[in-house]
């Protein structure tokens, strides 16, 4: 009895949710559909390959491509989580009770939370950065591709164990940010908090190290000839979105120690005796959370204004502006953090000092906001899919942004604070924003990635849907919160309510069905990849240096580094005639392949399980063992190799003759 | 009004290797837009450790805050003036400060190529935060047996916490230290060696940055 308690810590045989009938049947699912990829991944020997090419890949475009498939993947499960509690709030009225119990309703929105920010939008994120911002500044991979590969698995790691909460155990029931002293020992003594603070905890490692990575290699990476001021605005934003994860992370990192050390260890940060301080925590979760926001946004602003430029054929209108206000709202995301919270009761002063400086950013963003619209103006405007995006994103975040104005003015917060309202404003900028963005992102760079361009109809459909469906979802909500419904209710008992969740639910299913219309876009779009092929490298008749290689691009990204005279760099190319080199190939040199940066992830998402079941054993061999292997890897001195000139003359040359043999 | 174009088909032709705006193309003076050459970028290491250590300056930065925040919380507990043995602090100092100094010698000695003199200097700081460490250590479990416990009040939650922190990165620095020994042992001073010495120096100093503040601000301070 005792060494089962020393083994297996508080895990036992109660903790499988086996009295849940949803939770069976998703295990059941998830169970038949891993045996079914197991199955079909042994019945076609892609074991290797996928080890081989994928999985130890620290080629920067392969790891950004795992990055969006986690992020798709999560968004299925963030998605399922959504859609639940639509219902739920839909049907639950008067004496109906709905079908969810509370405790599992609120493990479903903390989920619904902690997965739609964490394991979706900074996945989408930063594979796209990664995979785009090397081949925008001409480099041919990151500064350090093994630690890519390794945030990546660390991220992955992190998405795993919240994974593993849906059948092991319970998921936190604190809502995203898990205030205390709600999530501290007393009132949340199950294993819930723990997995989201390991969770976080180590895909936070993740995100850290893939943020450096991106900052040296905007720095010291880009094409000779290419200053600061001629860099695609995407990789600016990419640039700015990297410092702050860097200025912001640690935050994180350090507020949810000290909440795990008040679980662990029994310390008082933010219990509610002996000099503990719950605000505390509140004010530091936020300075991170707040400039986490604009982590999110920031990257696809860079993205919109890729999208404007090239479907305008224009010049982006106000680049310089554009590069400024991004640096302004970088700077500024740092001091608004107290407006998530002027309910504290910090006075007037500290409110209205927060409160201004939160209606100073709508200044920075109203200027790319024009910027757009005067690109847009007198521009032969091409309404491809990424440019529908677009335009759906400035009309969405603008009403979005006007009602988080509002919010920003303390008198109006203390009756918004926690309101639907707030639900439906953030909503409405991170769809209306971060996800639009994605889309538009996605549909853009796709014939970049994989050689052939995404069908329209369905991806028009998942437009439609997306776009409506939002306005359906949401509106609702913006109206209830001003009649003062507040958030994580699982259950009402006004039945005049009743009608406004309804709506809200039907907006839910259309979005639903731009999902599944988008995931019918991908599949339609590969089984007619011939029809879609892009040979020539360059669909959309692109302004920057990723178009100027094929698609998708050789390992080695460029055969010739290019050499950048002006801002839209590939555009001049093109207008000064440049003819693609066709020999003098030159060895490239490149870095291996490892599989450490997985190893080392494996084992920590090992040490995260132990230690949330408090498994004090495996806890000192899965740590020990992280420890010993890092070192380990450091003693591998052999990390890079030569693509020899005749290969890289060989993968050239094929594309010569593609290029010639296509009419 | 916005100028709306006809749809246009998608610019998939191209029946030569050429690329399809050629406009412009015949000037003489058309700039070069290839690097022929082997083209190295520089090495980030450096930078991308310094950004790491400021970001791990900021991880201390919070808890400093914090200690801020409580570092008078004391619950009805002991206070730091009634814990806090300066003379202990003041060796515990000085190891950490002469390990930073012979830290520097390692330096200096691997710019002369000689091998070991680094190694030996490097041991000789590895042995200095080992006492380092091992003051604390006693500190810590001295506190704990008299009852002052991080537990026990905000004040020493805080004070543990930040302590324990500066001295968690202390010990990754002798682990790291060690496996950096066996490393120069089997390799010498080759480029990537080198690189990797002035990267736990970095870390090293950084360190006893923090130390300073932590002595200073709630050391100094907390006997006030």
């Amino acid at each position: 009895m005792d060494l089962q308690k020393l083994v297996f810590g508080r895990l036992t045989w109660d903790s499988i949710p086996l009295h849940e009938p949803i939770l069976v049947a998703t295990f059941a699912a998830v169970a038949l559909g891993g045996v079914v990829l197991l199955y079909l991944l042994s019945r076609y020997r892609l074991w290797g390959y996928l080890w081989r090419d994928w999985i130890t890949s620290i080629d920067h475009k392969k790891i950004g491509i795992m990055y969006m498939i986690l992020g798709i993947i999560m968004l299925l499960r963030g998605f399922a989580d959504a859609i639940m509690m639509r219902i739920q709030q839909a049907i639950a009225f008067g004496d109906a009770t709905g079908y969810l119990p509370p405790h599992h309703y609120d493990q479903i929105f903390t989920a619904h939370g902690v997965i739609m920010i964490f394991f979706v939008a900074m996945p989408l994120v930063t594979g796209l950065m990664n995979y785009i911002v090397p081949l925008q500044i001409g480099a041919r991979d990151v500064a350090f591709p093994f630690l890519n590969n390794f945030s990546f698995w660390m991220t992955t790691s992190g998405a795993v164990l919240v994974m593993m909460s849906l059948f092991v155990g319970e998921f936190a029931k604190t809502g995203w940010l898990a205030y205390p002293p709600l999530s501290g020992l007393e009132f949340s003594p199950d294993v819930g908090v723990d997995y989201y603070i390991w969770a976080l905890q180590i895909a936070g490692i993740g995100t850290l190290l893939s943020g450096i990575n991106l900052v040296v290699t905007i720095v010291k990476m880009r094409a000779p000839g290419m200053t600061m001021m001629k860099m695609p605005v995407f990789s600016w934003t990419a640039l700015c979105t990297n410092v702050l994860i860097i200025i912001s992370f640690p935050v994180l990192t350090a507020t949810l120690a000290l909440l795990g050390m008040d679980r662990y260890v029994g310390t008082q940060f933010f219990t509610n005796d002996l000099g503990g301080n719950p605000m505390m925590y509140v004010n530091l979760i936020w300075i991170w959370g707040h400039p986490e926001v604009y982590i999110l946004i920031l990257p696809l602003f860079g993205v919109f204004s890729e999208v404007v430029a090239t479907y305008c054929r224009k010049r982006l209108f106000g680049y310089t502006s554009m590069v400024y206000a991004t640096i302004v709202i970088t700077v500024l995301s740092y001091l608004v953090w107290l407006h998530h919270f002027f309910t504290m009761g910090s006075g007037a002063s500290v409110n209205s000092f927060f409160g201004i400086t939160t209606m100073i950013i709508s200044i920075p963003t109203g200027a790319k906001i024009f910027n757009w619209l005067f690109t847009m103006y007198r521009g032969r405007i091409r309404f491809e899919l990424p440019m529908m995006w677009t335009v759906a994103f400035m009309l969405t975040f603008v009403i979005g942004g006007m009602t988080g104005v509002m919010l920003a003015v303390p008198p109006a917060d203390f009756i918004l604070h926690n309101s639907l309202f707030l639900i439906a404003h953030f909503h409405n900028v991170i769809i209306g924003g971060v996800l639009f963005g994605l889309f538009a992102a996605i549909n853009y760079w796709f014939p970049k990635a994989f050689g052939f361009r995404l069908n329209t109809f369905w991806g028009k459909c998942s437009f439609w849907f997306w776009v409506v469906g939002f306005w359906v979802a949401f509106m609702p909500l913006y109206i209830l919160g001003l009649m003062g419904i507040t958030r994580r209710l699982s259950h009402f008992t006004d039945p005049s309510l009743q009608i406004w969740f309804q709506i809200a639910a039907v907006g839910a299913f259309l979005i639903a069905l731009g999902i599944a219309c988008f995931l019918i876009q991908i599949y339609v779009s590969f089984r007619d990849r011939e029809s879609l092929r892009d040979v020539t490298g360059d669909p959309w008749d692109g302004r920057t240096l990723e178009w100027s290689t094929s698609s998708p691009p050789p390992d080695y990204n460029f055969a010739f580094t290019p050499r950048v005279h002006t801002g839209d760099a590939w555009w001049h190319m093109k207008q000064m005639g440049y003819k693609r080199p066709e020999e003098g190939f030159q060895p490239v040199h490149m870095p291996k392949n490892t599989g450490a940066g997985f190893i080392i992830a494996a084992l920590s998402t090992v040490c995260g399980f132990a230690l949330i079941w408090h498994m004090w054993p495996l806890v000192v061999i899965s740590f020990a063992a992280t420890v010993i292997y890092s070192i380990y890897h450091t003693f591998n001195y052999n990390r890079d190799y030569h693509i020899s000139a005749e290969e890289v003359a060989r993968v050239e040359n094929e594309r010569t003759l593609q290029l010639a043999n296509h009419v | 009004m916005l100028k709306m174009s006809v749809p246009c088909s998608l610019p998939t032709m191209s029946d030569t290797t050429a690329i399809r705006h050629p406009g412009a193309a015949s000037q003489s003076a058309a700039p070069e837009f290839l690097v022929k050459e082997d083209h190295h970028p520089e090495n980030g290491t450096l930078l991308g450790f310094w950004i790491y250590l400021m970001s791990d300056c900021l991880i201390f930065a919070c808890l400093f805050a914090v200690y801020g925040v409580q570092g008078r919380s004391y619950a009805g507990g002991p206070s730091g003036a009634e814990l806090f043995e300066l003379p202990l602090v003041a060796l515990n100092t000085a190891m950490l400060l002469l390990s930073s100094i012979t830290y520097g010698f390692a330096m200096l000695k691997s710019q002369e190529n000689k091998l070991g003199g680094t190694i030996g200097w490097l041991v000789i700081t590895g042995l200095f935060g080992l006492a380092f460490l091992s003051l604390e250590i006693y500190e810590f479990a001295h506190l704990i047996h008299i009852g002052a416990g991080p537990q026990s009040s905000a004040f020493l939650s805080a004070f543990f916490t930040l302590v324990g922190t500066h001295g968690l990165h202390v010990t990754f620095g002798v682990i790291w230290l060690v496996t950096l020994l066996f490393q120069l042992k089997r390799h010498g001073l080759i480029p990537e060696n080198r690189r990797r010495l002035m990267c736990l120096s970095m870390f090293w100093h950084f360190l006893d940055v923090v130390w300073i503040g932590v002595f200073t601000f709630v050391y100094l301070m907390g006997v006030l």
